[in-house]
This record gives structure tokens, C-alpha cells and sequence, in this order.
């Protein structure tokens, strides 16, 4: 059984620091209407802001799509990070703690990948990055 | 979303109120770091218990805040980051070194209190000693 949207997905455009507060409420929002405990909520908020964050910083603008799914017995978010920055040249070391080309704490990507349970970055250097997380709960019965 | 700053006696206590974006966080701190001096305050307290996220940049800005505070002669205190914020920042990686922390605004003053009376114990404690120079 494949993973199935539930619901539209909502798209979250990233352009200021106003965007990345607007982000991570909104997956915050969508998280507890999929059922995710406060905790998980908090942990899907603070991973969606570090990318966000990450956009804003690389990339300047991109975008964040939200989109709540199920795949049998499970119930996830979905959380896609996309942009058309200057991409990621090395991704395994970009998601390496302490690894940042901004000045910043280098915590971004590998921060977000603890809080998520699938965690996937492509970039393509000169066309953009697009990061897929997802998290998951059992639905009960 | 300007963050109110009350002063009670010797120190400052910043209440976050909701969500901060990045400008809002910078503004908080030039406020505080301005504040110290105007008011020769001894201590700051700010209370993020309304803060349901703390990501990388919220935790350098308070540690910012701490370190610069110590440079002009204050403590600071991060008081009432709540369990699932606390869950959050050490799976992300992000620590407060360096930085005390209380559970809630009462913990927080008598924490200043207490360095208070221990900055005074110093003071006096070198006094009686005819001027001996210490730490």
C-alpha cells in the first residue's frame, strides 16, 4: 500500500522571517489535525523553521509545501522544502552536525533529520534544493 | 510584535508574549542591552514560557542576549521553556552553555537573589581582608 494524500496540500511561500513563523504554525495546525501528539507538534514545528530558515538564508525565496497522508496503518506529514538557490555541493557534508557555509550554527539540516523520521535532500548545484521530511504516528483504532 | 519589558527592582523581565520572528528577536535583545544600562539593572529575566518553538536562531539570540548582558554587568535567567520546547531543542542539537536557567519567573528571581547576595558576600569578604585582591 502506497502513501495517499488525505488532504490538499498547503503551500507556504517563504520570502521574509515573517514566512518561517507562518510555516511552522501552519505545519503546526496541520500536524494536530493529523492526530500528532503536542510533542510530535513541537518537533515538526522547530524542524520546518530550521529549513525555512535554511531557504531564507541560501536561497533567499522558496516555498513549503504541507500536505497530511496515510500509508496503511499510519498517518503522516509531509513536509517538502523547495527552492531555486544556489543548491547544496555536497550534501553529505551539509548534513553533518556542526557543518554550515553561512556563519550560522551548522544545525539546520542535520538538526531537522533528527526531529524527522524520513529525511531526503536533493540539489542539484545552480537549480535549487528540494528537502523531503516526513513524520509518522499509528493511527488507533 | 514588540516584547514588554517591565523593571522590578534591580532587574528587567522581557515576557515573550507569542511567536517572535528573527527581527523581533534582534529588536528584543538591543532593547534589553540598552535597558541594562538605563536602568543599571543586576539581572534579566526573560520568560519564554509563551514560546512553543525554539529553533537555532531564538537559541543564539537569548545566548546573545546572556553573554552580552554579563558584559554590562547583569545576569540573565531563561526562565519556563516548556517540556516539548526542551524535547525539541536537544534533538535538534542546540544548547543554552553558558547560560542559567530557572523553571518558572519565581525560580528565576530568586536565582538573581541569590547571586546578588553572593556578589555582595565577595564584595565584603575582600573588604575584611584588608584589600587583598582575589579573583
Amino acid at each position: 500500500m502506497g502513501v495517499l494524500p488525505v488532504a490538499e496540500e498547503l503551500l507556504v511561500a517563504i520570502t521574509s522571517d515573517v514566512d518561517v513563523v507562518s510555516a511552522r504554525q501552519k505545519g503546526r495546525e496541520l500536524a494536530a489535525e493529523a492526530g500528532f501528539s503536542s510533542g510530535d507538534q513541537t518537533v515538526i514545528a522547530a524542524a520546518i523553521s530550521e529549513i525555512a530558515r535554511n531557504i531564507l538564508m541560501y536561497a533567499k525565496r522558496g516555498e513549503i509545501a504541507l500536505r497530511i497522508v496515510m500509508n496503511g496503518d499510519l498517518d503522516g506529514l509531509i513536509v517538502v522544502a523547495r527552492d531555486q538557490g544556489p543548491g547544496i555541493p555536497d550534501v553529505t557534508r551539509a548534513l553533518q552536525d556542526g557543518y554550515s557555509t553561512s556563519g550560522g550554527l551548522g544545525l539546520g539540516l542535520p538538526g531537522a533529520r533528527r526531529l524527522m523520521d524520513d529525511f531526503d535532500v536533493v540539489s542539484i548545484p545552480g537549480k535549487g534544493t528540494t528537502v523531503t521530511m516526513k513524520k509518522w504516528r499509528r493511527r488507533h483504532a | 510584535m514588540e516584547v514588554p519589558i517591565l523593571k522590578q527592582g534591580l532587574y528587567l523581565i522581557a515576557s515573550i508574549q507569542s511567536a517572535l520572528t528573527d527581527a523581533d528577536l534582534s529588536a528584543l535583545r538591543e532593547a534589553l542591552i540598552e535597558r541594562v544600562g538605563k536602568y543599571r539593572a543586576r539581572g534579566v529575566i526573560v520568560d519564554v514560557t509563551a514560546l512553543d518553538v525554539m529553533d537555532s536562531f531564538a537559541v543564539r539570540t537569548l545566548r546573545d542576549i546572556a553573554h552580552m548582558a554579563r558584559l554590562r554587568g547583569a545576569e540573565t535567567v531563561i526562565v519556563g521553556i516548556q517540556p516539548e520546547v526542551a524535547f525539541a531543542m536537544v534533538q535538534l542539537g542546540l544548547t543554552l552553555k553558558g547560560v542559567s536557567t530557572a523553571l518558572d519567573l519565581e525560580e528565576g528571581l530568586a536565582f538573581l537573589d541569590r547571586q546578588g547576595r553572593e556578589r555582595l558576600d565577595r564584595v565584603q569578604g575582600r573588604g575584611t581582608r584588608g584589600g587583598t585582591t582575589r579573583g
